[in-house]
């Protein structure tokens, strides 16, 4: 990992250049294990949800990305690897005794938050898509965990999809109130209840 | 003896008694308004509307930044008040653009106005280029925008696509430019001035006239201009704050190379621009449905909101006196 300074001098540029306002609505930045779920419609959405937590909250939070994007090519694996701490998960091959969730709830420990983009893939920014179902069986299997929803707005005129020069418009990362896997609760209802919940901050 | 002339023109650019002069009557002026809202303040009844007095004391906060930023980069020189004025270029860019809606197609476009565009523009300010940074956006810069947009290959809507991106490279970018070009500007032998003196004076009465306009359309028996556009601005705020700027120009004539009344004329002149400019960006805004511009700090509204009296005064400003000062 680099060192701390350096960690805070790329998130305070990451900050300038994506011009984020942060909002937090009904929520505290907080050390406790949290998830940040948020919807994806950029490549620089993991970097920006990130560089808006305050400095001690972001030394415990990992973002959880595709081995296959955040491994490929020096910048993004010096990211990856250096600076976020990332959270890799293999999308070519998912093994049954090794899940990406068994994984995520062995790397945190009782210490570490995460920051999941439950939509699997990016979307075009206009909408947000139906969520998949790993957030559930994260929650399932950790049910102390805070989940965090977070909008994030503009990101996808910034950098959209199959562009790769940024346009540094303002954008702004809203997080909301926290939500629990209720104890009788199916997976349909609890994805949906994110998804609204996610929802709701845009309209906030 | 030559590097001695050079540096005495040099200073003269920068800053002469006149202009440190007025640096310290507007600090004198800010700081009896910031003693002034502070009292008001403390007292349970301070006697006028408690959200007047927030909004004028959110106002001085701003004047105070917008002050200190032009007069330092003024007392370090010319290329100083390009770079600062370059970079309220581009973060206003980034305001007008992002409230306004674009689509996928004009990506590329907004990249080269964003990192191509706006830089080119005050680098030739700063090189004193005045037949290229006179018309590299309003001719080159405006064909080249609607050419990328139409290579995108996205055709909907594309004229409005494309006079968005232009009025907003116009009025953020190559007007606001015209400020610093002010500094620019040089008197002849014979009759030296400071031309930063000359910019800051410009930046005071624009500021000034925006307050007095807001301080005359307080008073009863309102005619409202534009009631669909902008319900605060009335006719006798127009007319009150121009005759009043006026006034203050024709007393300020001392930090400029005019005579009393064309100080003044050029006061009204700015006032009169300055309310064009307050007037068009509350159309936008209220296009978009939005009070603000941006939230650079919480309850300020945004750089734009602060400079768009500058951005439309300042071309009128600047050739006016271009004109009017003789030419070494």
């Amino acid at each position: 990992m680099e060192t701390t300074i350096t960690i805070n001098v790329l998130a305070l540029i990451a900050r300038v250049l994506s011009g984020a306002s942060v909002r937090w609505v009904d929520c505290q930045p907080d050390t406790c294990q949290r998830v940040y779920f948020a919807n994806h419609t950029s490549h620089l959405d993991a970097l920006v949800l990130w560089s808006a937590l305050p400095a001690d909250v972001r030394a415990r939070t990992r973002p959880v990305g595709a081995k296959d994007y955040w491994s490929a090519g020096r910048i993004r694996r010096y990211f990856s690897t250096r600076v976020f701490n990332a959270l890799l998960i293999d999308r070519q091959e998912i093994k049954v005794h090794q899940s990406p969730v068994d994984l995520m709830i062995r790397e945190i420990g009782h210490r570490d938050s995460l920051i999941v983009f439950p939509e699997g893939g990016r979307s075009d920014g206009r909408e947000v898509g139906e969520f998949k179902s790993g957030l559930y069986y994260l929650c399932k299997k950790r049910p102390d965990l805070e989940c965090i929803p977070v909008y994030l707005d503009n990101m996808n005129r910034i950098l959209p999809r199959g562009q790769f020069l940024p346009v540094p418009l303002l954008s702004c990362i809203t997080f909301g109130p926290p939500i629990w896997l209720e104890a009788d609760e199916s997976k349909d209802d609890f994805l949906r209840r994110a998804r609204q919940a996610v929802l709701q901050l845009k309209e906030s | 003896m030559a590097p001695e002339r050079e540096w005495a023109s040099q200073i003269e650019t920068r800053m002469d008694g006149r202009t440190l002069g007025l640096i310290g009557s507007v600090l004198v002026l800010l700081g009896s308004a910031t003693v002034a809202v502070r009292v008001l303040r403390r007292r349970p009844d301070p006697g006028i509307n408690p959200a007047i007095l927030e909004t004028f004391r959110l106002r001085v906060w701003a004047w105070w930044l917008l002050f200190a930023t032009v007069a330092g980069a003024c007392l370090i020189g010319k290329t100083a008040t390009v770079i600062v004025f370059g970079l309220m270029s581009f973060w206003a860019l980034r305001e007008f653009i992002t409230l306004t809606p674009t689509r996928p197609g004009d990506h590329r476009a907004l990249f080269w106005v964003f990192f191509l565009l706006t830089p080119l523009q005050f680098v030739l300010v700063a090189m004193e280029n005045y037949g290229l940074y006179s018309i590299v956006i309003p001719v080159y810069g405006f064909l080249f925008v609607p050419v990328r947009v139409a290579m995108a290959g996205d055709h909907k809507r594309f004229l409005e696509r494309v006079a968005k991106i232009q009025t907003g490279l116009l009025i953020c970018v190559y007007c606001l430019s015209y400020a610093p070009a002010l500094m620019t500007l040089r008197g002849s032998e014979a009759a030296p001035f400071s031309s930063a003196g000359l910019l800051l004076y410009f930046v005071v009465i624009v500021q000034l006239s925006d307050m007095l306009q807001y301080v005359w359309a307080q008073i009863p028996s309102r005619h409202v201009i534009v009631p669909t556009v902008s319900p605060g601005r009335t006719w006798e705020g127009l007319l009150g704050g121009t005759a009043s700027v006026a006034l203050v120009g024709a007393v300020l004539c001392w930090a400029t190379p005019f005579p009393f009344y064309v100080s003044a004329l050029l006061s009204a002149v700015i006032a009169l621009m300055g309310f064009a400019g307050g007037l068009t960006m509350s159309a936008i805004k209220r296009d978009r449905g939005v009070k603000d511009y941006g939230t650079l700090v919480e309850g300020h509204g945004g750089v734009l909101d602060r400079i768009d009296s500058i951005c439309f005064a300042a071309p009128v400003f600047f050739h006016i006196a271009r004109l009017l000062i003789p030419h070494a």
